[in-house]
Parts: C-alpha cells; sequence; structure tokens
C-alpha cells in the first residue's frame, strides 16, 4: 500500500494524459447528440419550413418567401403584444407573491423548511392541464370567490381596469393572468429560495449595525444580493408564460389569445406550416432579445 | 456624539437565557471609555452573546446596558452608536470597498462620506484598493476593511468578534499590533472578544475572563498571570502548577503551609483570614533547578532555600528558548517547569533534581475549586500559545 502510494505519482502521468484528451468529449457525446437530434435538427427544419410556400394537399416548396414573417407578424402582432403584457404581468404578480414567501422559507422557516418546500414543489405532483382547470372552478360564477369579489367590490375594480368584461371572474384576462401567475409561481419561489438561503445572515446584522433601518436593509443590502434568483426566476416564469397556450384557451376568451394559441391553431388547425414556423421564430427571437436586454440591465454578472 | 451618549459603557446585571440554556448569567462590568478591553474565555462561555447584546443583536433577557448616563438596553441596533467588526467580516459583496466603508455614514446622511471613507481607508493602508469589491482581497485585506468600515462611524464603542481568528499565525501577530496602534491612535473604546489568551494579553489594557456565563476575573493582564483568582484564569492563561497544601501557621507577613509534607512558605497577603486548606499555584517558568538535594545551593539559589520540592525529571523537552521540564513529585503529581536556556543548570530525564521559588511568586486560589478547571482549553488552544 504504502509503495503504491509512492510509485503512484511517478507511473501515472503518462497514463492521464493520453486519457485525459478524450474523456470529457465521450461524456459530452450523449448530451450532444440528443440536443443534434432533438433541438438543432427540428430547428433547421422549422426554419426552413418558415421560408416555404404551398400548403399541407399539395406539399410545400423551398422558395426563401421572406414575405411570410410580414404575413405573420402583420396578422397577429396584437397577440404577440398581448402575451409580452401577460406574461409580464405575471412574473410581476410571482415575483411580488413568491419573495416574502422564499424569504420567510430561507431564513426564518428553521425546522420547518423542507416540509414548505415539498409544499411549493407539491403541485407538480398533479398534472398543469388538471391545475389549470381546477382554476376554472375556483373562479366559476356559483363559487365562492365570485361571491366574495362582488361583495367587495373587487370585480369592479377589475371592470374598471378592464381586465374583466362584467362581473363574473372566469373567461376574462384576470383569469388568464390568475392561471399563469399560479402555474409559474413555483418556478419564481425556488431560485429566489436557493438565492436568499445562501444569503449570509451576517450582512443583514451588518447593515443593521452600520445604522441601517429594517427597509434601508432589504434594499441596499438583502434585495442586491437576491438578483441573481430575481433574475432567474423571473427568466424561468417569463419565458414559459409568454409562450403559453394553456391557461387563455382554459381561462380566457376570444380577446386573450396568445401568441402560443395561435402557434399552436396554426400548425394543427388551419394546418398553415409556414406561417406558424414564422411566427414561433419570431416569438424566439422577441424573447431572445427581451432577455439579453433585461439581464443586461439587472447587471446580474458582477455579483458573485 | 452629544456628552449624553459618550461614556464608559456599563452593562449591570446581564442575563441572557436561551429557552433552558443560560448563556449569560448575572453579568456585571463596566468598561471604561477609550480602554482596548478584552472578553476572553472559552468557546460557549457566553463572551459572544455579551459582544451581541451590546450590539443590539441580542436582547438581554434581564438587565440593562448603558453609554455612559443613557440606556440603550431597549434601542435597537441600527439606532445605537456602537459599531462591530464581524468574525466572518460581513462585507458587503455587491458594494465596492469605499461604499461597504461609506456604508454607516450614507446612513446617517454624512455629507462627505466618500471623503471621510478614504480616510478611514488609509488608516488602514488600503486606499489603493478602494474601487475593488471584496471578492477580489485577501483575508488580512478584508480584516483591515471591516475594521475601517466600523472605525470611520467614530462610534461610541467599537466591537471586535474574534477579528482575527481567519487569519494565519504571522498575519494575526502583525494586526494584533497593527490594532493596538490603531486603538490608540483614533482612542476609541475597543471590546475584543477572544479565546486566544495569547491574543488579548498582547492587545488588551483589561481582560475580563469568562466562563460558563459567569466573570472569572477582571484585571490587567500582568495582574491576570501573576495573581490568578480562580483555579479556571490559572490554567486558561498560561500553565500553572497546583499544589494541594494547608496552612499549618501564619507568622508575620509569611504563612507556612503543608504539602504532602513539605514545608512551604507564601506571603500572609495571598491568603484570607479564615483559609485554612488551599490550592498553591506557582507557574513553570518561576520554578528554579536549584542545587542537589544535599542542600549544595550555589549563592544565586539561596533566596530559593524556604520552598524547595524533589523529584525525578520524567521529561525534558528543548525548544530553543527554553528546556520545558516535567518532574515526579514523591505523591504522584507531575509537576511543569520551564527553564530559560540561559547557561544555568540542566537535567536530563531521569535526574533527580531539587525546585526552587520565592515565596512571592506563589499564588493561593480556592481549594474547592477544580484544579482542572480551564486546562483542557489550553491543551486545545496550544497551537496559538
Amino acid at each position: 500500500m504504502v509503495g503504491q502510494l509512492v510509485e503512484g505519482p511517478a507511473a501515472a502521468p503518462p497514463a492521464r494524459r493520453g486519457r485525459r484528451n478524450y474523456t470529457p468529449y465521450l461524456l459530452l457525446l450523449p448530451g450532444l447528440a440528443w440536443l443534434v437530434v432533438f433541438f438543432v435538427v427540428p430547428m433547421l427544419s422549422l426554419a426552413s419550413q418558415s421560408l416555404q410556400t404551398g400548403d399541407v394537399e399539395n406539399g410545400y416548396t423551398q422558395t426563401f418567401h421572406f414575405q411570410n414573417y410580414v404575413d405573420a407578424m402583420s396578422q397577429f402582432w396584437p397577440h404577440f403584444l398581448r402575451s409580452i403584457v401577460f406574461a409580464g404581468t405575471a412574473t410581476l404578480f410571482t415575483l411580488i407573491l413568491a419573495y416574502p414567501l422564499a424569504y420567510f422559507m430561507a431564513q426564518k422557516s428553521g425546522r420547518w423548511k423542507n416540509i414548505l418546500l415539498i409544499l411549493v414543489i407539491a403541485p407538480f405532483f398533479t398534472s398543469f392541464l388538471i391545475r389549470t382547470l381546477a382554476w376554472q372552478t375556483i373562479l366559476a360564477d356559483n363559487g365562492l370567490v365570485v361571491s366574495i369579489a362582488r361583495t367587495t367590490h373587487f370585480t369592479d375594480l377589475l371592470q374598471w381596469l378592464q381586465l374583466t368584461s362584467n362581473d363574473s371572474l372566469m373567461n376574462s384576462k384576470f383569469a388568464v393572468i390568475c392561471g399563469l401567475t399560479y402555474n409559474f409561481l413555483p418556478f419564481m419561489i425556488l431560485p429566489l429560495y436557493a438565492s436568499l438561503e445562501r444569503l449570509d445572515h451576517s450582512f443583514i446584522e451588518a447593515a443593521g449595525d452600520l445604522y441601517a433601518t429594517p427597509l434601508q436593509t432589504f434594499w441596499k443590502v438583502t434585495w442586491p444580493l437576491s438578483l441573481p434568483g430575481v433574475v432567474g426566476g423571473t427568466l424561468l416564469t417569463f419565458i414559459p408564460a409568454a409562450g403559453d397556450f394553456i391557461n387563455s384557451r382554459l381561462l380566457g376568451n376570444t380577446t386573450t389569445v396568445m401568441i402560443g394559441q395561435v402557434i399552436d391553431s396554426q400548425f394543427l388547425r388551419v394546418q398553415d406550416y409556414s406561417i406558424a414556423a414564422a411566427l414561433s421564430f419570431v416569438l424566439m427571437l422577441t424573447i431572445t432579445v427581451l432577455v439579453a436586454v433585461y439581464v443586461r440591465r439587472a447587471g446580474t454578472e458582477e455579483l458573485v | 456624539m452629544t456628552d449624553k451618549t459618550s461614556g464608559d459603557l456599563k452593562l449591570s446585571g446581564i442575563t441572557k437565557k436561551f429557552e433552558t440554556f443560560t448563556a449569560v448569567d448575572q453579568l456585571d462590568l463596566v468598561i471604561p471609555r477609550g480602554s482596548f478591553f478584552a472578553l476572553l474565555g472559552p468557546s460557549g462561555c457566553g463572551k459572544t452573546t455579551t459582544l451581541r447584546m451590546v450590539a443590539g443583536l441580542e436582547q438581554p433577557t434581564i438587565g440593562q446596558i448603558f453609554i455612559g448616563s443613557q440606556d440603550i438596553t431597549d434601542t435597537k441596533a441600527y439606532q445605537r452608536n456602537v459599531n462591530t467588526v464581524f468574525q466572518s467580516y460581513a462585507l458587503f459583496p455587491h458594494l465596492s470597498i469605499v461604499d461597504n466603508v461609506a456604508f454607516g455614514l450614507r446612513r446617517r446622511k454624512v455629507s462627505d462620506h466618500k471623503a471621510k471613507a478614504m480616510e478611514a481607508l488609509e488608516l488602514v493602508q488600503l486606499a489603493h484598493i478602494a474601487k475593488k469589491k471584496p471578492g477580489q482581497l485577501s483575508g488580512g485585506m478584508q480584516q483591515r476593511v471591516a475594521l475601517a468600515r466600523a472605525l470611520v462611524n467614530r462610534p461610541d464603542v467599537l466591537l471586535l468578534d474574534e477579528p482575527l481568528g481567519a487569519l494565519d499565525l504571522k498575519l494575526r501577530r502583525q494586526m494584533q499590533i497593527e490594532l493596538k496602534q490603531i486603538q490608540s491612535e483614533v482612542g476609541l473604546t475597543f471590546v475584543h472578544v477572544t479565546h486566544d489568551q495569547e491574543e488579548a494579553m498582547t492587545m488588551a489594557d483589561t481582560i475580563a475572563v469568562m466562563n460558563g456565563g459567569r466573570l472569572e476575573q477582571v484585571a490587567d493582564p500582568a495582574t491576570l498571570y501573576e495573581r490568578p483568582a480562580s483555579t479556571f484564569v490559572a490554567n486558561f492563561l498560561g500553565q500553572s502548577n497546583l499544589l494541594k497544601a494547608t496552612v499549618k501557621r501564619r507568622t508575620g507577613t509569611t504563612a507556612e503551609l503543608d504539602v504532602h509534607g513539605v514545608s512551604l512558605r507564601l506571603p500572609v497577603d495571598r491568603l484570607k483570614a479564615d483559609t485554612t486548606e488551599l490550592w498553591l499555584g506557582v507557574r513553570p517558568e518561576k520554578l528554579r533547578l536549584v542545587g542537589a538535594p544535599d542542600g549544595a545551593g550555589t549563592g544565586a539559589d539561596q533566596h530559593l532555600e524556604h520552598n524547595r520540592l524533589t523529584g525525578v525529571v520524567t521529561d525534558a523537552s528543548f525548544t530553543g528558548l527554553a528546556t520545558n521540564y516535567l518532574v515526579h513529585m514523591p505523591w504522584g503529581q507531575e509537576l511543569m517547569v520551564v527553564q530559560q536556556n540561559d547557561g544555568t543548570r540542566s537535567a536530563a530525564r531521569g535526574d533527580q533534581v531539587t525546585l526552587g521559588w520565592a515565596p512571592e511568586h506563589g499564588f493561593a486560589l480556592n481549594a474547592k475549586q477544580d484544579a482542572h478547571a480551564g486546562s483542557q482549553d489550553q491543551a486545545d488552544d496550544s497551537g496559538a500559545v
């Protein structure tokens, strides 16, 4: 044993050097293969599709028809705008709801921490679709929520804000935003929790020690140090919410149609593959640009 | 900064309980303005809890805290004119060094906060890295920034929570001297919490030794060392030989003691009037190897003639500056002896030697106390000695 320990390093380098060149690439291979087959190839096929002309019956031909993009946007730009506004609003609400909860879980919950974490993840044990359908019941006209909203004149406020069109809650912008907020809440909580959990309590004590009031401590220390979690959470919420097609279909009406729903119906019902592909590309590009601008503005690269 | 808030820091009847555990028990302490004060004790002795109560980070269960004549017990941390250098430094990672230092000044809306922060950084010789982030600095630099960030506010009391604990030995020595210099330069009250007795002795004017939530002794370093008030202090600060003794008689200024059948002397003022049983303590470096047991002592050993014990050397280790001996006594106890490497007598393992010491180098401790109190911690911290 001792002999091996002494001789080991001297004998090892030649063998290790030969292996070192290939092992990481071999390990990368399965993941790369997966990405090529299920991401790069479909992406190229989609890109190609978006520039083709024709129809399902007679087949498509590649004509580099950039007019597809112009047609898609001129027809569906309101849906784009609406998707971004809905997703942005829902993201803001999830942040407002998730931050205090994540803070409590990370800093104050003690031995309840794990139970709370399980409760946050618990909704994932049910299907996304069923959870969204449940909101139809929650917001239904004969439900408790509606009657409370009516007696407190919350429905009037929503109408004034043009989030609903009558004194119901279902089939409205309000319902869609509620659904989006609810469905993506865990995606906001978890990164915030991870970020706030790492926050050393001595920073908060140090701020107090240096004459910062609790409010100043939050804005000068806690909030900036939790920014990586805020950015992570908002991205994980905003990106899927902007492309979502379930919430607006199940909880909205014809004036709340989001771009995900449009792409879905262009592909599967209208079967205009080229327009659908063009819309998909524009959505991807829009989100990429928004995210890039947002991440730069948030300045998180300076944080450790 | 008004007269009302500046002055001595006074803890009056402070008790802090955490559920069933009493961290600090009936603590009364006055820390004079402008002094460098150390709270010394093993981990869990309540020193950090005491510091956190002064900072306002913990609320005492019972008792009051005053700065000067002002009762600050119920004020929040951010309302107190007290600043802390945290053990982990707690420098804000998202702010530059100068913004870290200016943090307290900004909260107080001090107009020229930037200039004052730079001044404080110059004091700790770090003005050149003002624009860097804490993550880019070494531990020693971060420590100094943490100090500057607290100093710049000119608090009534500056608290240091084991500030040198994370530094390596060499840097720690250097920072001890630097801290002491800065303290005398700015003249603020420093309260320094540490478990390192050498660090406390090097830096502080006054040391409060804590154990089990209570004060063992409050004194200057020399008094603590030469006249420890308890077996805990005797063992925690340096090393002590404690001999079981009974008082035989008192004559004038000298008391005659019986230690396992040997007659030894001690100045009578070291004893309480009613003491009959005691621990006679003597520090290892006060013991001398004197002449052979037949009494052929040299002239220099003459004043050691009254206190003599004979034993066999069981261990001798040469450390350069000195030689450390363990000498086995006839009644089974092993005495520690540190003999300066000054060309005087030396001995080897197995030699029979006679130890002598001057009566005034002895100290008396309560016989009811545990002779080994505090010594375990001493062994744990031996790397720092």
